[in-house]
């Protein structure tokens, strides 16, 4: 076996460097997702250091990040939290789709695009993401809120439509008809509910079965990895994608086996999710970037507008005053790790649309997070939650020093 | 008091209620085994005020501060190992038959196949009673069995003298 050394090295540089701006990111409480990106970008073609030897790693490593992505987010849904959501907010999803759908769909109509980016642009301003939202709200302390069970809800029903919208994408993406499409949108959903089905009522079955033996980590990684990629292959080999396939064994692990292979599995994935989104800045012309940055700003302004108009709907079926409605609505702006999973299922090779995406993810996952620090807070109590949020870093990193508040 | 349960899909579950005094209280009880307690405060009455976090650890000596309820729960998380055991808690009332009289007469393991495996009295556990352990007025017992087993046990526990 011979090691390449232009391969350890570049690589190394990568993670290092994601490494610290991974750090620098947490440091300002944001999401590392843009920072990621931007490092994408700064390397490969055109950039500030070519990286032709961690090229094919980094490009086969994004394939498994997004299938790992998918599995993770399985896992952490119960069909109990799903029910109570769709009965409580389907109405909330429903407007939370029409409003955040449209301004996507009609750019890229504007822009002239095909369907399947029409399709997929859609699906990008659509999908808010519930990695950034979920880390965004525990920090804020707002997880006892009257409208975090609102905003957590419409997190969940949208998690669950892009099981729907994905088939669909990876159908059109590939150039097959309507009606392939909706056989694969049927397909997925079918598959879907039988995840549903085998999670209620042999989930534990399925669980002793991953678990015969007391698997240690190792063991319990390479079963449920071997067993997720299998899934992922069959999808993709009946179009319906492989994120969809992990999605689903995610959906039918339940109880102390899916606790368990999230631990194993999250260091995994956050290492090839990282590559995922380095892949989705490598694949982009960073010169590119700049004539779609007008276009991007205001779709950024835009779908800003109409996820806050979602979460204010859902809000105040939960019977919430107007300032919770204004933090739901605000909460839900940030989009990241599924908007470029959606680009990455088209594939960059249209060009603008990928730089188009880039630049809109880079403005609203960060935006996003900025404008609900500060939206709908008391101004005493955004200091109290500074503090608390300094304390906490602090304990963790052994170091008193403050972060931004 | 009334708690009012609120699902956190993705989150976990929190629990609110209201004192004695009409603060209004929310305890969030994560996945990670982490909690977070907070309150509300009148000029917001949707916006929490978080007071502190605490670890799965931390949780469990507060708890144990508290009071022993939690002791029940854990002997909960233990039956649900076992297909068809569960855990149950039974009040000795004052007035009840086996009031001042040792476990051993209760007989209960004998006539209903339940075991009772500790003894709550006040913030105190008795771990693994003997049958010369005398119940009084107030003991919960913590017995684990079938369901038919434990509802057996509460009656022999809580029959009219």
């Amino acid at each position: 076996m011979k090691v390449s050394v232009a391969l350890l090295l570049e690589l190394g540089v990568i993670l290092a460097a994601l490494s610290l701006l991974g750090a620098l990111a947490r440091r300002f409480a944001l999401s590392p997702i843009p920072l990621y990106l931007l490092a994408g970008l700064a390397l490969g073609e055109g950039g500030i250091a070519p990286v032709p030897a961690a090229g094919p790693f980094v490009e086969t490593g994004a394939g498994i990040g997004v299938v790992l992505l998918l599995l993770v987010l399985g896992l952490e849904f119960t069909v109990p939290e799903f029910t109570v959501s769709l009965r409580r907010h389907l109405p909330s999803a429903a407007v939370d789709l029409v409003l955040n759908a449209a301004p996507g769909a009609v750019v890229g109509w504007l822009l002239d695009l095909d369907a399947a980016g029409i399709l997929a642009l859609a699906g990008v301003t659509y999908i808010s993401s519930s990695g950034i939202i979920a880390r965004l709200l525990s920090d804020l302390g707002r997880l006892g809120n009257r409208e975090t069970p609102a905003v957590l809800s419409v997190l969940v029903l949208e998690d669950f439509a892009m099981a729907a919208y994905l088939p669909l994408l990876a159908v059109v993406a590939a150039g097959g008809t309507w009606r392939q499409a909706l056989l694969g949108v049927l397909l997925a959903l079918g598959a879907v509910l039988a995840a549903f089905a085998v999670s209620y009522w042999w989930g534990h079955h399925l669980g002793r079965v991953l678990l015969r033996l007391r698997p240690d980590a190792e063991q319990l990684l390479l079963r449920v990895l071997g067993v997720t990629l299998i899934v992922a292959a069959l999808a993709e080999a009946v179009h319906i994608s492989a994120a969809v396939g992990a999605f689903i064994v995610g959906l039918a692990l339940t109880g102390e086996a899916a606790d368990r292979a999230r631990q194993v599995l999250s260091p995994l994935r956050d290492l090839f999710a990282a590559v995922f989104f380095l892949a989705i800045g490598l694949s982009v012309r960073p010169e590119t970037l700049l004539p779609v940055l007008p276009v991007a700003l205001l779709l950024g302004v835009v779908t800003a507008l109409t996820k806050v108009a979602a979460g204010w709907y859902a809000a105040r079926r939960e019977g919430v005053g107007r300032r919770g409605r204004l933090r739901a609505g605000t909460a839900l702006i940030a989009r990241g790790e599924f908007s470029l999973v959606m680009i990455g299922l088209v594939g960059v090779r249209q060009d603008r649309l990928g730089a188009l995406v880039s630049a809109y993810v880079l403005l609203i996952a960060v935006a996003g997070p900025v404008v609900t620090r500060f939206a709908g807070t008391r101004p005493a109590l955004r200091a109290e939650a500074a503090r608390k949020g300094d304390t906490r870093v602090a304990a963790e990193q052994g170091q008193g020093s403050g972060t931004a508040g | 008091m009334d708690v009012n349960e609120v699902l956190l899909p993705g989150v976990g579950m929190r629990y609110e209620f209201v004192n004695h005094e009409g603060d209004r209280m929310g305890v969030v009880a994560r996945r990670s085994g982490d909690f977070e307690l907070m309150v509300y405060e009148s000029v917001d009455p949707d916006e929490a005020r978080l007071v502190f976090r605490l670890t799965g650890e931390e949780a469990d000596a507060l708890a144990e501060i508290l009071g022993a309820p939690r002791i029940a729960e854990r002997f909960a998380d233990l039956a649900k190992e076992v297909p068809g055991l569960s855990a149950g808690q039974v009040e000795v009332r004052a007035g009840g038959p086996f009031v001042d009289r040792p476990l051993g007469e209760t007989r209960a393991r004998t006539r209903t196949g339940a075991s009772i495996v500790a003894v709550v009295r006040g913030g105190e556990v008795i771990a693994s009673p003997g049958p010369g352990q005398v119940l009084s007025a107030g003991d919960v017992l913590v017995v684990i069995g079938t369901h038919d087993g434990i509802a057996a046990v509460e009656q022999i526990i809580q029959a009219d003298r």
